[in-house]
């Protein structure tokens, strides 16, 4: 991603900042300014919560240019309690921890780094949720 | 006592990365004798980050945990200092992310500080002088480390990762500040010079003249004008660059064993350098009981002290259970080999 693209989208990214239509009440991520469903516009910006569940999930081998000294690392939809859906990568995992209907939360993670000189892209990544608690019984 | 008396903590949190390294591997590869070493430190593993983390995202971690317990509105924090002899970046700030990601921008002062593992607890002091004036509501000062160790050096066992943040404010404080005070002085003990990527150090020369001088220098003379001795404290707390130098500190105070233990997590995740004497006040924070004293010193290389007294107040119970606490990171790990250490760390280029 570009640095004014990145600079743009940082809220979404470092905090999951998205919108909701307060006349039906439907959740966006990325946020939008007009509904879809009711045509509303000026939709206010929301917070979402940062909790989800796995909607599909896939271990990565072939990664883009980039990434290939996290081989293998799961690349996931997440559905998120609010109701959108994100393309996300899951990081405290590792193959075979994960599954459909998985409950996973915000983490903070480095997205890309350009080098050793360029800049540094940091937004969010899902992990289980509890975490560090997660594995623990209740 | 009005309520400008009772500034302190109102939150804290932590954040570990999850990997660990045993001192018997790192001695393995180096042909030291792994059981020595790990004797002569007192640790038995460190902490090592993610590829995809650093000093900036252990941060951010530490500080949603530390706000969540607090359950402070991110608009009332208007100070934001990180204080890492690891920033990301040579010039771009460290905070001005960890304020973004937090939504404490834009009215907030943030910066990073330097000094070497001192630099969280000087924040900790510059938030509490504004908060004490009336400058701000509520100020956060964050310790964070993904420190190097040169491969082969003494430090290279010790030097890991981690991050505490603390909120100081005025209202519904866990812990007063009863007391601060600092000792420094120009001591070559340790250093980094721009562009090079590990520390070089004066080897023996890091011990009496520089850590215990300070340390113990500083423990005195807060004691001496508070008027308190050891007795006065449930916990004490110091920097922790290994087991060895905080319980000889204790016994050279006159502190018992007893009141140093419970903070020392070196043991098993390492020196989290500017994070480390916070890592082991949260450690003692997670357990202590209402009006239990604690007695805190930092310390960093170049070199200097900051010295604290805190009292526990009520407010306390009030806050736990919210997020993890240092046991729960300290439980949750995944043991990595040497090899897989060096790709970790970023010892392996691939270009
Ligand atoms: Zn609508």
């Amino acid at each position: 991603m570009s640095v004014p693209r990145t600079w743009r989208n940082r809220r979404a990214l470092y905090s999951l900042e998205g919108s909701k239509c307060q006349k039906c009440g439907k959740y966006y991520f990325p946020g939008r300014t007009r509904c879809l469903d009711c045509n509303t516009s000026g939709l206010e910006n929301h917070n979402f919560s940062g909790t989800g569940k796995v909607a599909t999930y896939s271990w990565v081998y072939t990664p883009p240019k980039g990434f290939n000294n996290r081989i293998p690392y799961c690349l996931a939809i997440v559905e998120l309690d609010e109701g959108p859906k994100l393309t996300t990568q899951l990081v405290a995992v590792e193959e075979g921890d994960v599954e459909i209907g998985m409950p996973v939360e915000f983490s903070f993670r480095k997205i890309s780094s350009e080098g050793d000189e360029g800049v540094i892209t940091y937004g969010f990544k899902f992990r289980p949720k509890n975490y560090p608690n997660h594995l623990k019984k209740k | 006592m009005t309520k400008k008396d009772k500034t302190g903590i109102i939150g804290y949190g932590v954040y570990i990365p999850r990997f660990r390294i045993k001192v018997e591997e790192i001695a393995r590869i180096w042909g030291q004798p792994g059981e020595a070493v790990k004797k002569g430190l007192g640790v038995l593993e460190k902490s090592i980050p993610d590829m995809d983390e650093d000093t900036i995202t252990i941060s951010v971690e530490a500080s949603r945990n530390a706000i969540k317990m607090a359950n402070t509105n991110p608009d009332d924090i208007e100070a934001v200092y990180v204080g890492s002899e690891s920033h990301p970046y040579a010039v771009k700030p460290t905070a001005t992310i960890v304020a973004e990601a937090n939504r404490i921008t834009p009215v907030t002062t943030a910066a990073d500080l330097e000094f070497a593992c001192k630099a969280g607890t000087a924040g900790i002091q510059m938030c509490l002088g504004m908060v004490k004036s009336n400058q701000i509501k509520v100020g956060l000062a964050i310790g964070a480390d993904c420190s190097q160790g040169r491969p082969s050096d003494a430090l290279e066992y010790t030097a890991s990762a981690g991050a505490c943040a603390l909120l100081i404010g005025n209202e519904n404080v866990i812990a007063t500040i009863d007391h601060t005070e600092s000792y420094t002085t120009d001591t070559p003990d340790f250093w980094r010079r721009e562009g090079a990527t590990y520390p070089s150090h004066g080897g023996r020369f890091t011990g009496e003249p520089a850590y215990f001088r300070h340390v113990i220098s500083a423990a005195k003379s807060i004691m001496k004008h508070t008027n308190t001795s050891p007795d006065d404290f449930d916990y004490v707390v110091f920097h922790e660059p290994n087991s060895k130098f905080p319980l000889a500190t204790a016994k050279m105070l006159g502190f018992p064993k007893e009141k140093v233990e419970p903070s020392l997590t070196v043991k098993y995740i390492g020196n989290t350098y500017s994070a480390s004497s916070m890592i082991g006040l949260a450690a003692v924070l997670d357990i202590i009981k209402p009006d239990d004293r604690i007695l805190m010193v930092s310390y960093g290389s170049g070199s200097g002290s900051d010295a604290f007294i805190f009292t526990i107040t009520d407010e306390i119970e009030k806050h736990r259970g919210l997020v993890p606490t240092v046991q729960n990171y300290l439980d949750h790990k995944q043991y990595l080999d040497y090899a897989f250490y060096t790709k970790h760390r970023g010892k392996i280029k691939i270009h």
